[in-house]
């Protein structure tokens, strides 16, 4: 007798949680698929699919770990969970005792399932949570705040019915997530136009109207350009600028030296095609997307560039109109009203030890500026940091300078690795605690935004394999030990489901029809003569006082990218459908066989240049760190970067599939460990040179 | 030839390899071997863009099958009631014949078992009324499992379509 089960829930192989749906055999999982009810067919992306595969793999911390030798030395013994967390909180509680509850730091990597990892700080009283955006999207999302009083992702965009998209980098159809990319595809399929512009060819420039490859480092110059093109032949939606955007005169005067010839010689492309991509936008708007981009630590310019591509939609009237840039709307949209376990516990007010909201005004607090963190540690300025927990965050594989880490654990009392896999920061810390995986725990209900907001949960489909607890038992129990149990009032996650759902008229038992639950049956749209937004004056500030009160001009005079030093090339990473989020599937037993390495792509010229062919094995070094990859040759890159796909270069011998394969990027991002305008990593202002591998 | 075919819209293929990984879990394909495949063609510049073609490749279940041919001890085995080409792993002696004779290299080799197993068009999902895991899982859901008769009706209507949208900016 075969008992089968259904079981709707949100994936977790990256951070997209796409809805699934989980069949079970026996209490086997057998497949996942796509949540039908939201996609309209079963469709979810190869890493989504190879969640089977990570959930049946032993290559995963399986019980609770305490360190027994040196940090780093791979020397561990196997505790209980009561021996794991009464020896954790030992130590926080003697940090607190010491240097106060601000000295305790905590990272993870964002998006809406960390309220319990929040709550746990702002119980304890620690203002110190950091999220992995200082490599990801931080200069798009102070970009944003700053513009439009915006998050990155309280915007959705409305593709299936965009006529003309412009997209610098994003590489939609490769560094994908299962929703955006059909909606990309069915606008692509009932005519819509998508520009596409990287300093290399990708597929998503494969399925591009027009694809142009930039000179590196100079697409501020493109968008100021075409910002000159449209404001001085007022191609602009001039009933909306008016109604909704401050700054236009400013703008005016700002953008007259970059015209389309001068962005001709910075750019690469030429001047008509530029002029030509402002006329085909004025055209379609308001039902055009000049997309912001997502991951965006690029260089140290790219808040002003951020800030230029939101001022091209504002004048193309983009916002909240069809086709265009939509806002994401919650549940309070659909007068619905859900409780965030957050909210239990008062805000910390103390200051941040990065400057994010004190140092940098304009840096929001809500996501810090984690490559700070090793250097505060260092010096402990403004005070002391002693604890430090990673949660489901692997820093040392993601961040710049992974050895700068290292060194500054030295540091620490206390360094906690909390994670569903083998992690390079968990190599080096005190503590594993295995976490239950997202087919083994529940979480939080979510809001899904968008025009037609959705509730969202993510939900145990099996018990699990291992002895790991969930992320709500582990910060429940971890806060009782601190005596701050009175924040996590709940028995279980359940309870706290149900909890958030007072009120509304549903529990946790509406999700398991269809895994999510409509709260609104047509989209909702906000009246586009009456929009608000989020900014000191309620409009889009193309010019905004607050940054020229905190030292910061609205834009900044355009700086030509610095040309790669003799036999160097500009390092440029990037993801592929198989492995988008690095470390969390590049060890999973499909993934890693359908890509398995990293390669690095460079030009026939500088091949030539330095006598290797495809196929070699190149040595490339910066900055005395060097790196082994096997290098492929192509025209379809531009002649000035080397680029190689994020990720790989896993030192973790644990993880016995991709341990040692192809070179790791952030090795090689030396002296990236910086605070640009926007709050990001400089990451693209990496040089590297590269020589035949003996 | 199966009664059934899996039609493939380019346009809509973004070569991202869900097909492969969804069939790869349903039918426990082991390392080194895929059932269906894709395989990326190109880039070649057409108008100006580089272009790539993503080559959808399953096995044809072909009528006069060379495998079955090749296949000494009948194992390699044609399903009645439609067609679908299947291995029968108790006949199999793992002997490879054929893979030397399928001009597509469809047969693949199982390296837990020492022998031959191959694209069955999820024939146990069939049974129960689904489709293929490479066609239900495909993220652009540019895969459909169709029948010829269905495959080329569609295909002309959409022919007829595009020849509306020509009339339409001739005579408007």
């Amino acid at each position: 007798m075969i008992n089968r089960r259904i079981v709707y829930s949100l994936c977790c192989m990256c951070t997209g949680r796409c809805p699934i749906m989980v069949e079970v055999e026996n209490e086997v999982i057998k497949h996942i698929w796509g949540n039908p009810h939201v996609f309209g067919a079963k469709s979810l992306c190869p890493r989504g699919a190879a969640g089977v595969a990570f959930e049946y793999d032993n290559e995963r911390p399986q019980y609770p770990m305490i360190r027994d030798g040196e940090r780093g030395s791979g020397q561990w013994r196997r505790v209980s969970w009561d021996e794991a967390l009464d020896f954790i909180a030992d130590k926080l509680k003697g940090v607190i005792e010491k240097y106060g509850a601000r000295a305790i730091a905590l990272s993870d990597r964002g998006g809406p399932h960390t309220e319990l990892h929040k709550l746990f700080l702002r119980a304890i009283g620690s203002p110190n949570y950091f999220t992995h955006h200082a490599t990801c999207s931080n200069s798009v999302h102070n970009a944003h705040m700053s513009i439009a009083g915006h998050a990155r992702n309280t915007v959705s965009y409305d593709y299936k019915n965009c006529k003309y998209m412009v997209v610098f980098g994003r590489n939609l159809l490769e560094s994908l997530i299962t929703g955006e990319a059909r909606n990309v595809i069915d606008m692509i399929s009932s005519g819509g136009k998508l520009v596409y512009i990287d300093v290399r060819w990708t597929y998503t420039a494969s399925k591009a109207y027009k694809f142009f490859m930039i000179n590196p480092g100079t697409d501020y110059a493109l968008a100021l350009a075409l910002l000159n093109v449209i404001i001085n032949n007022n191609l602009y939606d001039v009933d909306f600028v008016n109604k909704n955007v401050i700054g236009l005169d400013y703008l005016r005067t700002f953008i007259q030296p970059y015209t389309p010839s001068w962005a001709e010689k910075e750019t690469g492309i030429p001047a008509e095609e530029i002029v030509k991509i402002a006329q085909e936008a004025a055209e379609a708007k308001p039902s055009v997307i000049f997309h912001p981009g997502w991951m965006t630590a690029w260089n140290e310019q790219d808040f002003y560039f951020r800030r230029a591509i939101y001022a091209l939609n504002a004048l193309m009237g983009s916002y909240e109109a069809k086709g265009g840039i939509v806002i994401a709307k919650g549940a309070a949209d659909a007068g619905v009203k859900i409780k965030q376990p957050t909210a239990l516990a008062p805000k910390v007010t103390e200051e941040r030890c990065d400057g994010a909201g004190s140092t940098y005004p304009w840096i929001r607090a809500q996501w810090g500026l984690l490559q700070r963190l090793p250097e505060v540690i260092e010096r402990g300025d403004p005070y002391p940091v002693k604890a430090y927990i990673a949660m489901r965050h692997d820093p040392l594989a993601s961040m710049p300078e992974p050895e700068t880490w290292i060194k500054a654990f030295e540091k620490l009392d206390l360094v906690v690795s909390i994670d569903v896999n083998w992690s390079w920061t968990g190599w080096y810390a005190d503590v594993i605690l295995p976490e239950s995986t997202y087919l083994e725990r529940t979480d939080n209900v979510i809001v899904r935004r968008g025009l037609r907001p959705q509730l969202a949960l993510r939900q145990k489909v099996i018990e699990p394999r291992f002895d790991s607890r969930s992320r709500f038992q582990i910060f429940k129990a971890l806060a009782e030990r601190l005596g701050k149990g009175e924040f996590f009032p709940w028995k279980n996650e359940i309870e706290m489901v149900n909890w958030q759902l007072e009120g509304t008229g549903f529990t946790f038992e509406d999700f398991s029809q269809r895994g999510i639950i409509d709260l609104t049956k047509e989209p909702i749209w906000y009246d586009r003569n009456n929009l608000k937004f989020d900014t000191p004056s309620g409009k889009i500030e193309i010019y905004s006082e607050f940054l020229e009160k905190a030292g910061i001009p609205s834009f900044a005079p355009y700086e030509r990218p610095q040309t790669p030093p003799e036999n160097t090339l500009r390092l440029i990473t990037g993801k592929v459908a198989v492995h988008t989020q690095g470390r969390t599937t590049s060890n999973n037993p499909i993934l890693n066989e359908l890509v398995p390495e990293n390669h690095l792509y460079i030009h026939p010229s500088f091949a030539k240049k330095i006598g290797v062919k495809d196929g070699d094995l190149v040595e490339v070094s910066a900055n005395g760190v060097k790196e082994k990859i096997t290098v492929r040759v192509s025209s379809l890159v531009h002649p000035e970067i080397a680029f190689m796909l994020h990720g790989f270069g896993d030192p973790v011998p644990l993880r016995t599939r991709s341990y040692g394969k192809g070179a790791s990027d952030v090795r090689l991002m030396q002296g990236k460990l910086k605070v640009s305008i926007g709050g990001n990593c400089p990451l693209f202002e990496t040089f590297i040179s590269i020589k035949k591998a003996q | 030839m199966s009664k059934y075919v899996i039609t493939q819209d380019q346009k809509r293929c973004i070569g991202c390899l869900a097909c492969v990984v969804h069939c790869k879990v349903e039918n426990d394909v082991t390392l080194g071997a895929r059932f269906c495949d894709i395989l990326p063609v190109g880039p070649k510049d057409i108008n100006g863009v580089p272009r790539i073609l993503f080559v959808y490749l399953n096995c044809f279940h072909c009528e006069e099958a060379f495998c079955m041919k090749a296949c000494p001890t009948g194992a390699m085995t044609r399903r009645n009631q439609d067609g679908i080409v299947y291995v029968r792993e108790d006949l199999c002696i793992g002997c490879k014949s054929c893979i030397k004779a399928c001009p597509w290299g469809i047969p693949q080799w199982n390296s837990k078992t020492g022998k031959v197993f191959k694209c069955h068009l999820c024939m146990h999902r069939i049974d129960q009324g689904q489709r293929p895991a490479c066609v239900e899982g495909c993220t652009t859901s540019c895969l459909t499992f169709t029948v010829p008769e269905e495959a080329t009706q569609k295909t002309r209507q959409l022919y007829a379509e595009r020849i509306a949208e020509n009339l339409k900016a001739m005579l408007w």
